[in-house]
């Protein structure tokens, strides 16, 4: 029999006919965290570069030096986008991490909520932080 | 309709890390996912050296005081390396991603370079931030 033939054969896989059928794998989400993994990281790429920029002019610098910096339009806008870009990659990165190695249900479910309150959690204080310097500044 | 009769099939497991010999892609596949934890717990101090900026001069100058020490700057120096090394791990898998470098001295060339490319650009991005301040 033909591999392709073996793969069609449903009375030799593992998978059952109806989660073929779905097509959406064993994290029942199809491709979407996959697809949404590459696009954050093709984003990141760009973000990441100007931010190693941004920090990289941010020493040395004092208190309200800084505060211009980081609040002047342009870098607050680019590092709003990275927050957002990067909060969502690591969290998706994260959670194929505990999919790989944790298998009990709970321990699973628990880690996965963890994950997700982290990133929540960084991304709210990093775009709060931000936004109150950016919206802070004198024009 | 009648259920199809379907054996049980027993589903393998495969070996883990410890089973193999360590080879260059293997090493460098080990050292994306320890990287991209690097950065997931990184993320942390971004956010205190954000909030410290918007909270005020005293909290502001504590974090920069760290980050300006021998210990902040081997962090600091260590973080470049890391983000850049999962980025360039990143391109790596764009290129599989879109179908090539798949042969074995191209998956070899592409995992060596990924490290030596971040080293070096590593050196750059100090090089170029020590001379420009």
């Amino acid at each position: 029999m033909a591999k392709e033939e073996i793969r069609q054969d449903t009375r030799v896989s593992i998978r059952t006919p109806r989660a073929r059928v779905r097509g959406l794998g064993v994290s029942h989400h199809g491709a979407g965290h996959w697809w949404l993994q590459r696009l954050t990281a093709a984003a990141n790429v760009v973000l990441m570069l100007a931010f190693v920029v941004i920090v990289a002019r941010m020493s040395g610098r004092g208190f309200v030096e800084a505060r211009a910096l980081v609040g002047s339009p342009f870098v607050s806008i680019v590092l709003i986008l990275a927050i957002l870009s990067v909060t969502i990659h690591m969290r998706l990165g994260m959670q194929v991490i505990i999919e790989d190695y944790v298998h009990a249900p709970a321990t699973k479910i628990a880690a996965v909520f963890a994950n997700n309150v982290y990133a929540v959690v960084v991304a709210v204080a990093c775009l709060y932080a931000v936004l109150r310097v950016g919206f802070g500044q004198p024009v | 309709m009648a259920p199809t009769a379907r054996p049980t099939v027993a589903q393998p497991l495969s070996p883990h890390l410890q089973i193999y010999r360590w080879t260059w892609t293997m090493a460098m596949s080990v050292v994306h996912r320890i990287t991209g934890t690097a950065l997931y717990g990184g993320t942390a101090l971004v956010a205190i050296w954000l909030v410290a900026l918007a909270a005020g001069p005293a909290a502001y100058g504590w974090v920069a005081g760290f980050f300006g020490s021998w210990l902040g700057r081997l962090v600091l120096f260590a973080y470049t390396w890391v983000l850049l090394h999962h980025m360039l791990g990143g391109i790596r898998h764009f290129v599989w991603d879109a179908g090539a470098g798949f042969d074995r001295a191209q998956r070899l060339s592409l995992a060596r370079l990924t490290l030596i490319g971040s080293v070096s650009l590593t050196v750059v991005v100090w090089a170029v931030a020590l001379l420009v301040r």
